[in-house]
């Protein structure tokens, strides 16, 4: 019987579970090493080959090269172990968030401040709010795109 | 006998962490979340514990994916801040209380709740910005917490994570613990993590004011009802990580309204005393709240 994911139909939001997990154990895994110090050094010094010591799928060291966490996640990761890679590049929480929806560091901010994104019209897939897949990118990014 | 006084619960963001270390409470971003814990620093000090119980949860910090423990309890003697990719919070070293957490682990698994023992584990903001925000900085001349802290570290990170009623009945378990530990020891249970959140993918940022409320209003009036709400009402309510707030379900089964046990062989006693409640957005990408319940 093949898992039961009750929460598919969420918009702009992937679930990790065991079938994501293990996809991205090796992408995880290289995270967790950004824990140590040296570590962190090494990677910097020379991304590629540090990323090339691991059992990671193309696709998930291309993602990570470019920072592209909606990519990560997509192959598997999960945001607190790209935590990791954000602390590495010194980016904060709210940067790595706000660099998924499209939106500028300033945007998103003014965003949270303002009280955060709404849940209406964001619960089910379908539904016409901001996170909804027809209305990506967000922000600035957005507007460009439409342009 | 020891006994749990009371219960406190608090959202645990890194970024409240990061603003206490470097020195920017008193920034006007800051100054708002930080004053809705004025009071309960002095109400620590006044109602000092012999011991926290600490429910939060590890992220992906002790436990990578190599082992995944739904519920695990520190036995050990002393858990040093983790170095989560920022460095080491400039905090001091959380002692443990192993006698006391080797018999909760015991008097808890035999009541069913398979817990896994864990003697060696860094801790990261989960339980380090709770105690930041409730003890404050300590100072240089005195770098310690107030009390022993027993760390209880649950599963939120890779689904499924514990159900509420799970982890609702999982508190009524520790209190029957707590209450047949012989030492006449004070401690309080404090449930962590939350509120509305969502850190991943576009809808990142998510907040959802009333669902924080409604929580908060259930968890004081009505927590056996609260948690019946399935995980998928979280996620869609309050955001993929806002699923940390079942943790909080854990303290509140503590308490001593609650019947006691998981046979229930104490029928619960008067409904606990509301001291604090506090609400605030946003702290980084997250809602904040933060309850004080006293048991009567």
């Amino acid at each position: 019987m093949a898992l039961n994911k009750p929460y598919l139909d969420v918009p702009g939001t992937t679930i990790f579970d065991a079938e994501q997990s293990r996809k991205g154990y090796w992408l995880n895994q290289f995270c967790m090493s950004l824990m140590k110090a040296e570590n962190r050094a090494s990677f910097k010094a020379d991304e590629r080959a540090y990323l090339d010591q691991w059992a990671m799928t193309e696709e998930q060291k291309q993602a990570v090269l470019a920072r592209d966490l909606n990519r990560c996640i997509a192959a598997g990761g999960n945001i607190y172990f790209l935590a990791k890679i954000g602390a590495t590049d010194g980016k904060s929480f709210q940067q790595m968030a706000g660099s998924m929806t499209g939106m500028t560091e300033e945007e998103y901010r003014d965003m949270m401040v303002h009280g955060g994104r709404s849940a209406e019209g964001n619960r089910y897939l379908g539904e016409d709010g901001d996170a909804q897949p027809q209305h990506q990118p967000q922000g600035s990014a957005g507007r460009k795109a439409g342009a | 006998m020891a006994r749990i006084t009371a219960s406190v619960y608090t959202s645990h963001v890194p970024a409240i962490g990061a603003a206490i270390d470097l020195g920017k409470t008193d920034e006007p971003y800051w100054q708002p979340l930080f004053k809705g814990y004025e009071f309960s620093k002095q109400w620590l000090k006044a109602n000092r514990p012999d011991v926290v119980f600490l429910v939060y949860n590890d992220h992906a910090t002790a436990f990578s994916l190599e082992m995944i423990p739904t519920f695990a309890i520190g036995c050990a003697a002393q858990y040093q801040p983790a170095d989560e990719g920022w460095g080491p919070r400039p905090v001091p070293t959380v002692v443990g209380h192993p006698d006391l957490a080797a018999h909760i682990a015991q008097s808890v698994i035999q009541d069913d709740f398979d817990l896994t023992i864990v003697n060696k584990m860094d801790v990261d903001h989960g339980l380090t910005v709770p105690l930041s925000l409730m003890c404050g900085q300590p100072p240089q001349s005195d770098f310690a917490w107030p009390c022993p802290v027993i760390p209880f570290a649950v599963n939120v990170v890779q689904y499924p994570v514990p159900s509420g009623r799970r982890c609702f009945e999982l508190g009524k378990a520790i209190r029957k613990a707590v209450e047949s530990y012989d030492e006449p020891l004070n401690v309080q249970i404090w449930g962590t993590g939350g509120m509305s959140h969502q850190l991943q993918g576009p809808r990142a940022g998510l907040i959802n004011r009333e669902f924080d409320n409604m929580f908060l209003d259930r968890l004081i009036a009505d927590p056996a009802g609260l948690a019946t709400l399935p995980h998928i009402d979280y996620v869609r309510d309050a955001g993929s990580e806002g699923i940390e707030l079942v943790m909080w379900l854990i303290a509140r089964g503590a308490m001593s309204d609650v019947p006691r046990g998981a046979s229930a062989d104490v029928a619960g006693g008067a409904p606990p005393t509301l001291r604090h409640r506090f609400y605030h957005v946003p702290a980084s990408n997250t809602a904040v709240g933060h309850l004080i319940l006293e048991n009567n």
